[in-house]
């Protein structure tokens, strides 16, 4: 067991996507400093169902922050900003009793609010199918081995596919921007020979579909890689501008 | 009940390769034609999806997350198993398929087994194509570990993300598929039922999770790739929305659902810290290799440490019991996951938990750090210790680790016979919701194997005979009566629960259900155990339909209301759970009956009357469910028993 | 054409566009400065300077459309950017932020110049319309001098000296030496009588402070853009690109600070 801590939740609500949403204000009472961040969602909300009040919405999954799936922004910092940390591993320790917390859902045009803290990231997705693949039919390929992949391109490659696909890099983004997502994607399938053929098709539909899902643009600032639970690194971003350049002067157009 | 598994004649190793000749195909210019449903999309459901779509058929691929990626395939750390034999230590499709069957302790089906370990290679190559960054050594070829005591190495791994790589492989599969308009996902889609038309599974009716939306969806088939039910435990390493809704829905319309009772406990998980634990995280099993598992001799000092009167480092080595090392002599700290598990509840039971809760074991570094030094360990479990810190706030350098079995995996699942069809015409169950290849114990690294085997390589050929045989037009209205009759309940159901307002939450429920399973069906069981379970289960659940309250309205996004419904089905699953395991009077696997062990207190089988699949019809509402047994024939395998002294 | 409707029309395209035009920028910011700090080595200097430099004739305004079109596309591109990136949040946060890890803060909030990079932008550009005012067009209303010419400084040529050398030379022209319009301006004179006014030198100090807090982000920015950046030297680009803003703005200011303080006369 470990201390307990009083604390203030200052948490944003919102019925639906119409709704306006306000924030209102919560006592989070005898807060176990060894629970998650999310238990300590958990527990406030057994105690707002037990007083008839809808509990706050809120996204998770895993709970071991590898799905990707749960998303706030906690004092201003997505995940609460420990670093390498989402939000269902972020724990309670790191609070002080009395504190006032304010939690609150990606802020971003292109992750529309479902509910309280629930935002819709299909865009992410639409992304994805825009190119982020290489396309091999089952069964049509060839032996494992027969590609040697130099084992610095694949570690490489890796750490971009760590990428979890939770948009905090986006919520982080003082333009809202998804370069730090689109440039793990564009990186890791660009790094592994399997990747070529579709190299330059796939920077430009990616980076299409970006924009036509209304993300903002990179302004260089950096928050993203501060914020990403996962520390994909903003030299991925400038691999992606370099292979969308030379996929610009390639092909020019998708 | 026909429990014919189908499994085709002939010797084992030409099985697969005949079956395929035999099996009738659908004219590719009529593939178009068939709509079929995935529900599900980790990494059976995906990889099916994107395979079906690729050969031509309409995929309507459901999932309740925000997006496919999500499954909880993601979650799996360790890697994947395949009989390449690329280190040339003398693996190969039949080590690997003999090797499978022992570690099931002799309860799965030999056919479906072999076949698995047949088409292993091909996901390698499979997934290696969409560039799933395999680790790798410095020429550039695969590199390979040896995995949960497996005497050869043929575990591929991407770092200890292997289940999240394998499944961004099969997702960019099957995006590639959505933006083709070969798939059309529906996420943030809770599968309620299934529609069943004459005796044929023909669609299911779906809530849109933020709208509250009731819809139907009918096809010519359906595949379930739900995944597990270890949430039934409440707490358990699965993710927090993972469910026995799917597969037990199907049950009750009248699918068989095998070996409930087989479930796996991982040894090395983070102990629970308080009542608010929502969930348990697993921390890799190959800390085994390096750490020593340990409990202080005296249930006097155990206590002291609870306390916090004492630290480890201050129980001397006389006074420590590595009880994993005294027992087991020879794999020591490496005992399979059961046997490592239980000995550490039977410490704890004895009253030598180190944790506050009781419940709870060292697994020291002490002996490893001083004899590698702190900086080779960091290069080993580096990811680990933090992710240890980040939870516990405690450094396993400093202090030795505390781990406690959980609920990790489960064996059992709807039966299919070889073609992975349900007993329900029509109905595909793949991956982790189907019971086929594990029997009653799974190996480490093979889940992902089977999830990948299944949607890839083996469902998108069997699912064509039976599409063949209904032909294109054996896809009824969503309009019609069954599909309104199904949507009537659904709906009756979600009215029902929001309607009780009682006092107590769905998670209170869920939490005390847990319990009992937990006390009564977990890692060891016995038959009074499971009797009482089973007079208690249903006490829960008509305090469940009387008492539950659920806030809101069904037209909104409304999370209380959607667990309410899981944990109405684990309400009801979990009976299952005990009457399955009360009927298995043997040991086997991960099903362990205190009653039937050898005097070493090890798991004792007994071939002679449980050689057998135990499935489960159901009966309906308050009726006792009927076992049906399809009979387990062993010709390629000698049965043993286990022994790890 | 392909590439001209990516490089337009996308994100990335526009963020290349940018990149390069601001290199361009950058190119004539150097340029300027090393031919302005020929004020330093004396009338002659500078005016000659100067007069080679107008000399180019036509070469002379095809570098000033290429200067203005680079000027417009960036100018361009830099409001669409901010506007596309004020749509992408509507809604802004209001928690303060405060990251569990305090250290982090920082990286967490973006800095000053990243923040305001369309403000310093305007303001130059603002500054540099007033500044053609000043020194290209020549407008006597706002250069703030009063007096004896009132700094009209159209009147201010150099002519021949006896051993055929330009000097700087008094203004107005004597009557009959040269005409108007034929002698090379002088710049020199122009330039010590412009910023012995101290609110102008004032002007300048704040417009080049901002040019300077401009490319202190934009210079490093510039590189990761165009994708010529990564962890291993990209220490070296954070570290210097706010150094060589820095430089820049010590070697502009030099000029209308040492006017004022007279070094220069
Ligand atoms: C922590 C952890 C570590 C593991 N490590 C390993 C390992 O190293 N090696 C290994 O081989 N195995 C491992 N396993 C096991 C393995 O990951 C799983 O068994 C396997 O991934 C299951 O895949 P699946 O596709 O069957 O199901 P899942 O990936 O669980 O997918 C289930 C899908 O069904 C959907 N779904 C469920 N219910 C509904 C519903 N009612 N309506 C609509 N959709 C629904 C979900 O949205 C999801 O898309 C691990 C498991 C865990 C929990
Ligand atoms: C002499 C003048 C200027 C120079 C040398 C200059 C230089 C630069 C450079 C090098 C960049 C970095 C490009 C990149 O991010 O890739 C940049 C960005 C930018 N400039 Fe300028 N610029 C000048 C004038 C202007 C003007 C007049 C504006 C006015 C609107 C402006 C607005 C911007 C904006 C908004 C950015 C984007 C900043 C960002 O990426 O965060 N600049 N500039
Ligand atoms: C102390 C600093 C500066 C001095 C002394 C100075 C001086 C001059 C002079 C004398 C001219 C006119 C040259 C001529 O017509 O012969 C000129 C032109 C110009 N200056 Fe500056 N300048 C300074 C700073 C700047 C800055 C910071 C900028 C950038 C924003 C700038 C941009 C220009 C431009 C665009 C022209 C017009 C060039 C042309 O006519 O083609 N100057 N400058
Ligand atoms: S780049 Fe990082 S922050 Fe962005 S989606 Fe991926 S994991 Fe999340
Ligand atoms: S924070 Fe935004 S501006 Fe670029 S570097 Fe990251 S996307
Ligand atoms: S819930 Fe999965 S990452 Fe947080």
């Amino acid at each position: 067991m470990g201390k307990q801590l009083n604390l203030k939740l200052k948490v944003w609500r919102q019925d639906n996507a119409d709704d306006p949403g306000r924030f209102e204000e919560y006592d989070a009472n005898g807060i176990d400093t060894d629970m998650s961040f999310l238990e300590m969602l958990d527990v406030v909300n057994e105690g707002l169902i037990e007083e008839g009040k809808e509990p706050i919405a809120f996204d998770s999954d895993c709970r071991e922050g590898i799905c990707g799936t749960c998303s706030m922004v906690i004092n201003g910092a997505p995940h609460g900003g420990q670093q390498g940390t989402t939000a269902c591993q972020l724990h309670m320790r790191h609070f002080n009793d009395g504190m006032t917390i304010t939690i609150e859902p990606w802020r971003a045009t292109a992750f529309p609010v479902h509910r309280d803290l629930v935002v819709d990231r299909t865009s992410f997705d639409r992304i994805q199918q825009a190119g982020g693949f290489i396309s091999v039919r089952t069964g049509s390929v060839p032996d494992a081995n027969a590609t040697p992949v130099p084992k610095e391109d694949a570690d490489l490659a890796m750490d971009a596919a760590q990428c979890i696909g939770c948009g905090a890099c986006v919520a982080a983004c003082k333009n809202a921007s998804a370069m730090l997502f689109v440039a793990a994607k564009v990186s890791h399938l660009s790094l592994m020979p399997q990747g070529q053929p579709e190299r330059d098709r796939r920077a430009l539909a990616m980076v299409q579909q970006m924009d036509d899902e209304g993300f903002g643009n990179c302004t260089v600032t950096g928050s993203c890689e501060a914020a990403c639970p996962k520390e994909i690194s903003l030299d991925f971003i400038a691999r992606l501008n370099r292979d969308y350049g030379c996929a610009l002067v390639k092909k020019g157009e998708v | 009940m026909n429990l014919d598994a189908h499994i085709p004649s002939g010797p084992m190793a030409q099985k697969w390769d005949k079956h395929r000749f035999d099996l009738k195909l659908v004219n590719p210019a009529n593939k178009r034609k068939y709509e079929v449903i995935v529900v599900g999309s980790g990494l059976a459901g995906a990889s099916a999806a994107a395979s079906l779509a690729e050969l031509g058929y309409n995929v309507h691929c459901f999932c309740y997350q925000d997006s496919p990626r999500r499954a909880h395939s993601i979650a799996a750390q360790g890697g994947i198993n395949a009989a390449k034999n690329y280190q040339n230590d003398g693996d190969s499709v039949y080590r690997l398929f003999y090797d499978t069957v022992k570690g099931g302790d002799y309860r799965s089906r030999e056919a479906n087994v072999y076949r698995l370990a047949q088409v292993s290679a091909n996901i390698i190559d499979q997934c290696a194509a969409q560039g799933v960054p395999f680790a790798r050594e410095y020429g550039g070829l695969l590199a390979n570990r040896s995995f949960g005591g497996a005497q050869v190495s043929r575990t591929f791994y991407a770092r200890g993300q292997t289940g999240q790589q394998l499944l961004l492989g099969a997702y960019s599969a099957l995006s590639r598929q959505i933006g083709l308009g070969k798939v059309t996902m529906h996420t943030r889609s809770e599968m309620l039922d299934v529609v069943l038309v004459d005796g044929h599974a023909k669609g299911i009716v779906v809530r849109d999770m933020v709208t509250g939306e009731i819809s139907r969806h009918s096809a010519h088939a359906v595949v379930l790739a739900t995944g597990g039910y270890g949430n039934v435990f409440y707490l358990s390493t699965n993710a927090m929305g993972c469910n026995v809704t799917a597969t037990h829905r199907a049950h009750k319309r009248g699918a068989a659902f095998a070996n409930p009772c087989y479930t796996q406990i991982h040894p090395t998980c983070i102990p629970v810290s308080g009542d608010h634990q929502s969930k348990l995280t697993l921390m890799s099993e190959s800390l085994r290799n390096d750490g020593r598992v340990w409990v202080p001799k005296s249930q006097e000092v155990a206590n002291q440490i609870r306390k916090g009167e004492l630290k480890a480092s201050d129980v001397a080595d006389v006074d420590r019991d590595y009880f994993l090392e005294r027992k087991y002599p020879s794999f020591g700290n490496l005992v399979p996951r059961d046997v490592a598990s239980r000995n550490a509840k039977e410490a704890c039971d004895d009253g030598r938990g180190v944790v506050p809760s009781g419940l709870g074991v060292y697994l020291d570094f002490a002996d490893s750090i001083n004899r590698m030094g702190e900086g080779a360990v960091r290069e080993r479990y580096g990811n680990l210790f933090d992710m240890y810190e980040k939870i516990t706030g405690s450094n396993a350098y400093q202090n030795p680790m505390t781990i406690y079995p959980a609920v990790h995996y489960t064996m059992g699942g709807l039966w299919v016979d070889y073609n992975l069809m349900s007993n329900v015409p029509g109905l595909y169950v793949i991956g982790e919701a189907n019971f086929s290849d594990h029997g009653a114990n799974r190996l480490g690294a093979s889940a992902l194997m089977q999830g990948l085997a299944d949607g890839y390589f083996v469902l998108p050929y069997t699912i064509g005979q039976y599409l063949a045989e209904v032909g294109p037009d054996d896809r009824p209205s969503a309009d019609s009566s069954e599909f309104a009759g199904v949507e009537e309940e659904v709906r009756g159901r979600i009215d029902r629960m929001l309607s009780i307002k009682g006092r107590r939450t769905p998670t209170s429920f869920h939490r005390e259900l847990g319990q009992i399973m937990w006390e009564k069906c977990g890692m060891a069981r016995d038959a009074a155990g499971l009797e009482e379970a089973i007079q208690k289960i249903p006490a829960l659940r008509e305090e469940f339909w009387s008492n539950l309250n659920v806030p809101g309205e069904n037209g909104s996004l409304n999370q209380s209301l959607e667990l309410a419904g899981r944990v109405a089905d684990f309400l009801e699953f979990g009976e299952l759970m005990c009457r399955d395991a009360l009927q298995r009077a043997e040991s086997c696997g991960g099903h362990f009956r205190t009653e039937h062990q050898t005097e070493e207190g090890e798991a004792r089988r007994d071939d002679e009357n449980f050689s057998f699949v135990g499935a489960w019809e159901y009966k309906g509402e308050g009726n006792a469910p009927e076992l049906h047994k399809e009979d387990l024939q062993y010709e390629e395998v000698k049965m043993t028993q286990r022994s790890y002294k | 054409m392909n590439l001209i409707k990516g490089i337009f029309n996308t994100s990335l395209g526009r963020k290349y566009l940018m990149a390069i035009t601001g290199a361009g920028l950058f190119g004539f910011i150097i340029a300027h400065l090393l031919g302005n700090l020929l004020v330093f080595a004396g009338p002659a200097a500078l005016n000659e300077y100067a007069k080679k430099l107008h000399d180019l004739g036509p070469l002379l305004w095809v570098a000033r459309l290429g200067l203005l079109g680079m000027a417009g596309l960036h100018i361009w591109s830099a409001i669409k950017l901010t506007t596309e990136n004020r749509e992408a949040r509507k809604v802004p946060y209001e928690g303060a932020v405060e990251p569990v890890d305090q250290h982090r803060r920082d990286d967490f909030v973006a800095k000053f110049a990243a923040r305001t990079m369309i403000f310093s932008g305007l303001i130059i550009a603002a500054f540099a319309f007033y500044h053609l005012a000043h020194y290209t067009w020549k407008v006597p209303q706002i250069n703030g001098i009063s007096g004896e010419f009132k700094g009209d400084f159209e009147t201010y040529y150099v002519h021949e000296t006896d051993d055929g050398n330009q000097t700087a030379f008094v203004s107005p022209l004597p009557d009959g030496e040269g005409a108007e319009g034929e002698n090379a301006s002088d710049v020199y004179r122009m330039v010590v009588n412009g910023f012995k006014v101290p609110w102008v030198v004032g002007f300048y100090v704040v417009a080049i402070g901002l040019l300077c807090v401009h490319l202190s982000h934009g210079l490093s920015a510039m590189f990761q853009s165009l994708g010529l950046k990564n962890k291993n030297y990209g220490k070296w680009i954070d570290c210097g690109a706010p150094l060589v803003a820095v430089l820049i703005f010590l070697g502009y200011i030099s000029i209308p600070v040492a006017v004022l303080a007279g070094f220069v006369k």
